[in-house]
């Protein structure tokens, strides 16, 4: 069995280093790996903004930031946790698992993951940029028009328009590959209920992404249009109507947030049979109600616009549609809790915050069934109460749910372990901190604290919490730290992991850590669900675990040599070529008024020059 | 267990002994993309039925729109899709010559209902419809334009196939292929089928 | 190279052509003359649903195609048809 203590297969094999090697990668795992790193950059990124957020408003009166200052700052959080972190780390997660878990060698379109990627970068560098270029956008992550359709004397929604819209590229071209991966490339044997449940969460993600992009991508045009054209879609004196952007954006914006959670959801669903030495309690209603979820989340998007007046009929009907949502993902939590119950449990790491996973999602998932009564959410709309509803699930569940994830594929990516103890410290360190930021944001926002509002009066009453709630920022920023330094330790440091450190039941902890680059030497055929935890045991009779003699000859097939007749895809630049050329692009219908038709035209024809270079080149050369 | 060679197709069918079918993964790609334009494009039409009646100051529908010229364009884009089908049949049956003659009819045609759409919009704005003078305005256009970008995207890749057979460069298997450009053109039609009949037929 | 097993003929095409031509000739005499404006919508979205299946199902084969084809195709329609109908709904000038 090839045992790696540095990494070589994360190494060339074509004889290209550095740099070069990386931009021209259509390796799914390095690609994750980049979406990885990216997205963890850009978490430090956003959570500054958070730690400045929290400053401003840790004492009523502060001006440590200006409205303006304040503004954008927030609209930059949100944008940035949304579309630079989390998806790009669910994204991560999906690229460098879901060809592995479902058998394969790599995606079903290498060059195109590798576009996605870089667009993704792309992206998010332009709306970054804006910083530097005048102010970043200052309309809130939804940018509601009017607000967002002003033009102002320096440029700022046309960044967030533009950067939203490359971002949807990218992430429609990842859907379609993962789509086409999960139905064509699976292992022979691996039905579609053979699938661990991560790779379904990615395959309902994938869906819900490319039917609910396409509408908020139109009204992006039609604003951008709104802003830069003259045209009339969202100015109601002219007879257009601003609802009609928020009726666009958020058929977007719900599914999108089953988009942020469901992976989370995957990766809890892998972690808990693991380390409760049990198989999953009712795959198939985990798996259905994934499914669920994603398609009644194509049915609640106005629950998000109660307070518009959109009549009592809507209502009620988002209301109960809302509330119906509520129930697959409690079918989700009992099976959760039913695969712990009588498991043999280890607290490790990964367990700890699947377990935070479950129990802060309940609570937010609980604060979320009292939005849908409407009569309710008429108070609570547009205030702290649903600022704290929507961190618990998407910090509370997701984060912790990606974090438990990282705890646990660690050692695949690297072959070493992260330190335990540091593990440990920054899980209550961070469950103690996030619950102190936001549990008080309940009370605030029925005390009637608004969102979105750079400073408070004296005297209100939100003193105390507003304080509190700074104090459980930072904790949770030392926490980050933490395990920023335990991933960095780890790396070179970690004790070493072997192929399956943690007794695993999928697919990934039969090949080695790090995998090769072609995955598998011979790919695997499938008899069963969590098929390489029966391969190493069987039960005796009395219903126990029994180590199979022959589970690791079976299981990794021995060979000293590479094998040499695997040809994976060669490395090109031309998906690297094509994204930029859409950035250049991108930058030039920022500034459309002011000659940016130059840069787009450049800009198109880069990427119509990597389009072609793209579909006239072969996918492996001949050898 | 056998090795499988290429990474690209490890399709769960193996009946084949050795041949990767590459096909029904990129045609996997081309109906997911074309599923979620049905969404693209349904969000611009549900956009303009609202818009239908908002003229503001700017000029009715029944005032710029002609009938009688839209409808011979429509008919030439519906026998574009005609001509595509008969390509894409006569490249099955390894008749490139013939496959490269319904190719060019079919982008012919396609330019010819562009120059349609170009002369139509010019009539319009010299009517006084623009994308600026009334919510209608702007809908129409940018429904008409995207739909008529998605028409020129068609005609370029048409293009390209026909020049990539003169060198013999036309694969089943990779690059440009004809059937999945084909796929995309009738999706091109299809959209042009609705907006034919609920933007000009029915606000007249 | 696929699975499909009928392999339609070009003259076959060339009828369905023929079909389409027709219907696109009914739709603007419905649409244009007087006498059928009781029928006007029903009769124009009935007969562009027609055509609009017409290509989809023969010219781009779906019918004699994968399943999973189909349900890609059908998912969008169907979450894009219902969706923009209640968003319509939602406001009030539908006239």
């Amino acid at each position: 069995m090839a045992m790696t203590t540095e990494a070589p297969a994360i190494d060339t094999y074509t004889g290209r280093r550095g740099i070069w090697a990386w931009i021209t990668t259509v390796d799914h795992k390095r690609i994750g790996l980049l979406y990885g790193v990216t997205a963890l950059v850009f978490f430090v990124v956003g959570g500054m903004e958070a730690l400045l957020i929290r400053l401003q408003l840790a004492g009523p009166n502060l001006e440590l930031l200006s409205a303006a200052q304040y503004n954008q700052l927030f609209t930059m959080h949100g944008l940035t946790m949304v579309f630079l972190v989390i998806m790009p780390i669910a994204a991560a997660f999906t690229n460098y698992f879901l060809p592995i878990l479902l058998g394969a060698r790599d995606v079903a379109f290498p060059r195109l993951n590798a576009f996605s990627y870089w667009l993704f970068l792309g992206a998010g560098l332009l709306i970054y940029s804006s910083f530097f270029l005048g102010g970043a956008p200052d309309g809130a992550w939804v940018g509601y028009a009017p607000l967002s359709t002003q033009l102002t004397e320096v440029v700022r929604m046309d960044f967030w328009i533009i950067g939203l819209q490359l971002l949807g590229i990218a992430s429609i071209a990842s859907s379609a590959n993962f789509i086409a991966t999960a139905f064509t490339m699976r292992a022979p044997g691996m039905t579609m209920m053979r699938m661990p449940v991560f790779a379904w969460m990615a395959l309902v993600v994938a869906f819900l992404l490319i039917f609910s992009l396409p509408a908020v991508s139109i009204g992006l045009f039609q604003m951008f249009l709104d802003r830069n054209l003259g045209s009339l879609f969202y100015e109601a004196q002219a007879g257009g109507d601003p609802l009609l952007w928020q009726h666009l954006f958020w058929i977007f914006g719900h599914p999108e947030v089953y988009v942020l959670v469901l992976p989370a959801m995957g990766i809890v669903s892998e972690i808990l049979p693991t380390f409760s030495r049990k198989p999953l309690f009712g795959y198939p209603f985990v798996v259905f109600s994934g499914a669920s979820i994603g398609l009644v989340g194509f049915g609640v998007w106005s629950h998000h616009m109660f307070t518009s007046g959109m009549g009592p009929i809507a209502e009620a009907g988002f209301g109960i549609a809302t509330m119906i949502i509520a129930v697959p993902t409690g079918v989700k939590i009992f099976n959760w809790m039913g695969t712990i119950w009588g498991g043999r449990v280890r607290l490790r790491t990964p367990m700890l915050f699947s377990i935070g996973f479950i129990a802060m999602f309940v609570i937010g998932g609980l604060s979320g069934v009292t939005h849908a009564i409407i009569p309710a959410d008429t108070q609570q709309h547009d205030t702290y109460y649903v600022v704290a509803h929507f961190h618990y699930v998407l910090f509370g569940g997701a984060v912790f749910g990606y974090v438990a994830g990282v705890y646990y594929w660690f050692p695949k990516w690297t072959g070493r372990m992260l330190d335990e103890g540091l593990g440990k410290l920054h899980f209550w360190l961070m469950l103690i901190g996030f619950n102190l930021t936001f549990a008080p944001m309940h009370i605030l926002g029925l005390n009637g604290m608004p969102r979105r509002t750079y400073r408070y009066g004296e005297g209100l009453g939100w003193d105390f919490w507003n304080l509190a709630a700074t104090v459980g920022a930072f904790t949770i920023a030392l926490s980050i730290l933490l395990f920023i330094i335990n991933i960095i330790k780890s790396r070179r440091g970690g004790e070493p992991a072997g192929d399956d450190p943690w007794d695993g039941r999928t697919l990934e902890w039969s090949i080695p850590s790090p995998p090769p680059v072609h995955n598998f030497d011979e790919v695997p055929v499938v008899r069963g669900l969590d098929d390489f935890w029966y391969r190493k045991y069987g039960e005796d009779d009395e219903g126990r675990l029994l180590a199979l003699e022959t589970a690791e000859a079976e299981a990794v097939p021995q060979r000293d040599e590479e094998p040499e007749d695997i040809h994976m895809p060669d490395p090109s630049y031309y998906p690297f070529v094509t994204s930029f050329g859409l950035v250049v692009a991108g930058f030039g219908l920022v500034y459309l008024g002011v000659g940016g038709w130059i840069a787009v035209g450049v800009g198109m024809m880069t990427a119509l020059w990597g389009f072609f270079g793209w579909s006239l080149e072969p996918v492996t050369r001949e050898h | 267990m056998t090795t499988t060679p290429a990474a690209e197709n490890v399709p769960v069918e193996h009946h084949d002994a050795g041949h990767h079918d590459i096909h029904p993964i990129r045609k996997t790609a081309m109906w997911v993309f074309l599923g979620s334009e049905c969404v693209f494009f349904g969000a611009m039409i549900a956009t303009f039925l609202l818009y239908r009646s908002e003229f503001a100051d700017g000029p009715h529908a029944e005032e710029v729109f002609n009938i009688p010229f839209t409808s011979a364009s429509s008919f030439v884009l519906l026998m574009s899709s005609l001509t595509m089908v008969l390509a894409h049949h006569a490249f099955e049956h390894k008749d490139l010559r013939r496959a490269r003659i319904w190719l060019m009819a079919t982008a012919l045609l396609g330019a010819t209902f562009l120059a349609g759409q170009i002369f139509e919009f010019t009539e319009f704005v010299r009517e006084g419809l623009t994308v600026r003078v009334s919510p209608f305005g702007s809908s129409f256009f940018m429904l008409t334009g995207f739909h008529g970008a998605h028409v020129m995207i068609g005609v370029v890749l048409l293009a390209a196939m026909v020049v990539l057979s003169l060198s013999g460069r036309l694969y089943s298997d990779r690059g440009l292929n004809i059937e999945l450009v084909g796929l995309y053109w009738h999706f091109v039609d299809i959209v042009w089928i609705i907006i034919f009949t609920v933007v000009y037929l029915l606000q007249v | 190279m696929t699975a499909s097993t009928y392999h339609p003929t070009p003259r076959f095409y060339w009828l369905v052509a023929g079909a389409l031509a027709v219907a696109t000739a009914a739709e603007v005499a419905i649409g244009s003359i007087e006498f059928f404006d009781p029928i006007k919508v029903v009769g124009l979205f009935g007969l562009a649903a027609v055509k609009f299946a017409a290509v989809v199902a023969l010219f781009m084969h779906l019918k004699f195609d994968k399943p999973l084809y189909r349900g890609l195709f059908l998912v969008g329609l169907l979450v894009a048809i219902p969706v923009f109908i209640v968003v319509l709904l939602t406001f009030e000038r539908l006239t």
